[in-house]
């Protein structure tokens, strides 16, 4: 007969409901895995359908949880039934050097979504842009907030980066589905925000536009290479984004003038003790 | 001068530096609340501009007057370009400003040469002082230093820096005589070995704290972790065998983490000396392909450079390039080879070899076991054997292997000023010039 677990959308969800499972010998193809936070009603429970009694608990390498992790975290409907029958497989079903065999189809299905979810993860560590929004009075420590809008719900996973680097500061970072902030002793996770809810700018921002505009060179235009590692759809949260079009527009008469540069002559050598000893041991040798 | 001119001078002056890793500096965060920030495993690229460069670290000069007169430089004492010069406070405020909002990863700074080697040393050091001392800054610092200046300096410098260079710019003393008169191929493979020296005693040291103490992390690192370099191709007449043979002694003798190469660009203020037309871009990416064979695959520089061939072919990449000259070599029985003969099979990286090796313990692979590994089997297939393929050896031995390989005509460049065609008939007929 079928099962069917209905869990919120997270790792720690799924990991204590497959472990239930899985404890009871519970066949994959026998779970009906269904997403609570996506469904109006809640499905009633069967809490006594299981036919076995339970298991010692059922070990797994390390490996397959932080494979498990990030799959979680992708969106795709089918997440967590593969998930579980690559848990079975693993261990009841014996099959335990899964791991290391990127061809099979579930792993290769689950490696796509795991890599997928960490690009993302990487993107939000380079892409979130704090503000300045204020300063705490009572310790002096500076108050910052960040917009970001990430393809899948990441936001648990990618929040310890910004305590390590960021420790002395009080920032929040806003995403739809989640926000977290930390106060210098904690990490707090929030239900989403809307981006209403997040300044739009900082003094910083046109600092920022002047010295990206000024490390571009336009005698080299790539855009193709630029966009592969910047998609544009995490543009519209950049505030060096505005200015792309402008860059490229202009580069072509850039260079054309740089071409129709009279050459400059070369200009003697000034007067200056430390370059006369670069050149004299240069006719030396 | 306001501080948005001098960063929009000074940015400009340091941007045909090619280097922007921020990669393999020591672990370091700053989760005890003091100071600011956190380095250790891959560096971060937080933005990228329209040339397709990383942009991860505030990359700038402290000044862009200079006493030098590298032909290839837009801050040559003979250009005319407009001079500035930033404060040390000037530079430490705008780091932390920007690493606050996320913008970058830290700070690499480099400098004009004014006065002397070691006074300007002294000035970039100043940089690196306050933000580590004052700020307890524990992002990301690279620091370009001078040849000449002294070893202490030098020694100072590494002691604040996670990563120092000293650019090698042109392969040969021939061309630096030429083009960078002032500059010294001795006495900058002289200062790298003493930085090379530095690495190897700081890492020796922390190696034995780790045995005293058990205590794998290590608050700062005692000195630079890494050293690399950049050499400008396109200004001189330099083959690639010659390039590449430079790069390669640098690996050896002073185990250079990079060497950038960096295709020189026109600049705004044109020297006498210099090609007008830059080298093709291409060229640059073949030496990465190059520099990459040489550090990971296990190849010999003679081997991509034949003598009679000392430039590599820039229509094909430089492994594939090495296959169609040995093809004796092939076919190469995936379910068998041995690691380093399966480094050699065109169109199989490092990573996917690393996943057959695994894999084919437990059954033996097939070309859809290759394809879901998301090998590009076009590339590979003439020259491998799987569980269910052979490759036709006719292939392998005609002249037209090299004609499959050759890139088809050039992808257009994504222009935002044109609209893309609208349908696929559209766009074929854009690439054919035809109604
Ligand atoms: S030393 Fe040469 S390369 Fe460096 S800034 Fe001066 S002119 Fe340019």
């Amino acid at each position: 007969m079928t099962i069917t677990a209905q869990i919120q959308p997270t790792f720690e969800a799924w990991r204590s409901k497959a472990r239930e499972l899985l404890r009871h010998g519970v066949a994959p193809e026998n779970v009906d895995w269904v997403d609570a936070s996506q469904t109006a009603s809640l499905l009633a429970e069967e809490p006594s359908c299981y036919q076995t009694t339970p298991n010692a608990s059922v070990k797994v390498p390390a490996d397959f949880l932080r494979l498990a992790a990030n799959v979680c975290a992708h969106t795709d409907e089918r997440r967590f039934d593969i998930l579980y029958r690559l848990l079975h497989r693993l261990t009841i079903g014996g099959e335990k050097h899964l791991l290391s065999m990127p061809s099979d189809r579930d792993m290769h299905q689950c490696n796509a979504w795991a890599r997928a979810v960490s690009r993302d993860i990487h993107k939000m560590h380079a892409f979130v842009r704090f503000r300045l929004v204020g300063l705490n009075e009572s310790n002096g420590r500076e108050q910052f907030v960040a917009w970001f809008e990430p393809e899948y719900r990441i936001t648990r996973l990618a929040a310890p980066f910004f305590e390590k680097r960021f420790a002395s500061m009080d920032w929040s970072i806003l995403t739809p589905d989640a926000c977290v902030s930390w106060d210098g002793e904690k990490l707090t996770f929030m239900p989403g925000m809307s981006r209403h809810d997040a300044p739009s700018a900082d003094a910083h921002d046109d600092l920022w536009r002047t010295y990206y505009r000024s490390i571009f060179n336009p005698a080299r235009l790539k855009v193709q290479a630029m966009q592969s590692e910047m998609p544009m759809k995490y543009w519209k949260n950049l505030p060096e984004a505005t200015i792309i079009h402008d860059l490229i527009g202009s580069s072509e008469k850039r260079v054309c003038t740089m071409i129709a540069t009279p050459e400059r002559p070369v200009k003697p050598m000034p007067d200056n003790a430390y370059l006369r000893t670069l050149h004299q041991r240069r006719t030396k040798s | 001068m306001d501080l948005t001119r001098k960063l929009e001078i000074l940015a400009d002056a340091a941007k045909y530096d090619a280097s922007c890793a921020s990669s393999g500096a020591a672990r370091k965060d700053s989760r005890d609340g003091k100071g600011i920030g956190s380095t250790g495993g891959m560096g971060i690229c937080h933005s990228y501009t329209p040339d397709g460069r990383c942009v991860s670290l505030l990359k700038v000069l402290l000044t862009n007057a200079c006493l030098y007169d590298c032909h290839y430089c837009i801050n040559r004492r003979s250009s005319n370009v407009q001079r500035a010069r930033f404060t040390p406070e000037e530079v430490v405020q705008l780091t932390l400003d920007f690493y606050k909002r996320n913008y970058i990863e830290g700070l690499f700074l480099s400098s004009g040469i004014v006065r002397s080697a070691d006074h300007t040393m002294e000035q970039v050091i100043e940089v690196a002082r306050q933000l580590r001392e004052v700020h307890h800054f524990r992002g990301y610092i690279h620091l370009k230093t001078i040849p000449e200046a002294s070893q202490a300096l030098i020694d100072k410098a590494g002691r604040y820096a996670d990563r120092i260079s000293i650019n090698i710019e042109l392969p040969s003393q021939q061309s630096l005589d030429r083009l960078a008169p002032e500059k010294n191929l001795t006495n900058t493979k002289q200062a790298m070995h003493g930085i090379r020296q530095r690495i190897d005693e700081s890492l020796e040291a922390k190696k034995a704290a780790r045995q005293i103490l058990n205590r794998p992390r290590v608050k700062a690192p005692a000195f630079a972790t890494g050293q690399s370099t950049q050499m400008i191709v396109g200004a001189d007449d330099s083959s690639d065998a010659l390039v590449l043979h430079r790069a390669d002694e640098l690996y050896r003798e002073v185990r250079l983490r990079r060497v950038y190469y960096s295709g020189f660009s026109p600049i705004p203020e044109p020297s006498v000396l210099l090609p007008i037309k830059p080298p093709p871009l291409v060229r640059e990416h073949r030496l990465y392909q190059a520099d990459w064979l040489l550090r990971f695959y296990g190849f010999d520089v003679g081997e991509l450079l034949p003598k009679e061939e000392p430039n590599l072919d820039l229509d094909l990449d430089p492994k594939l390039a090495w296959a169609l000259r040995n093809r004796a070599v092939f076919p190469v029985d995936i379910n068998r080879a041995s690691q380093e003969l399966l480094w050699r099979i065109p169109g199989l990286g490092t990573v996917n070899v690393a996943r057959i090796l695994a894999a084919r313990r437990w059954s033996r692979l097939t070309l859809a076991d290759l394809q879901r590994m998301r090998v590009n089997l076009k590339k590979v297939m003439p020259f491998i054997v799987a569980a269910d393929h052979r490759p036709r050896i006719a292939l392998l031995e005609s002249t037209h292997l090299r004609q499959h390989f050759l890139p088809g005509p050039r992808q257009l460049e994504l222009n935002f000023n044109a609209p893309p065609p609208t349908t696929p008939a559209d766009a074929a007929m854009a690439l054919s010039g035809q109604l």
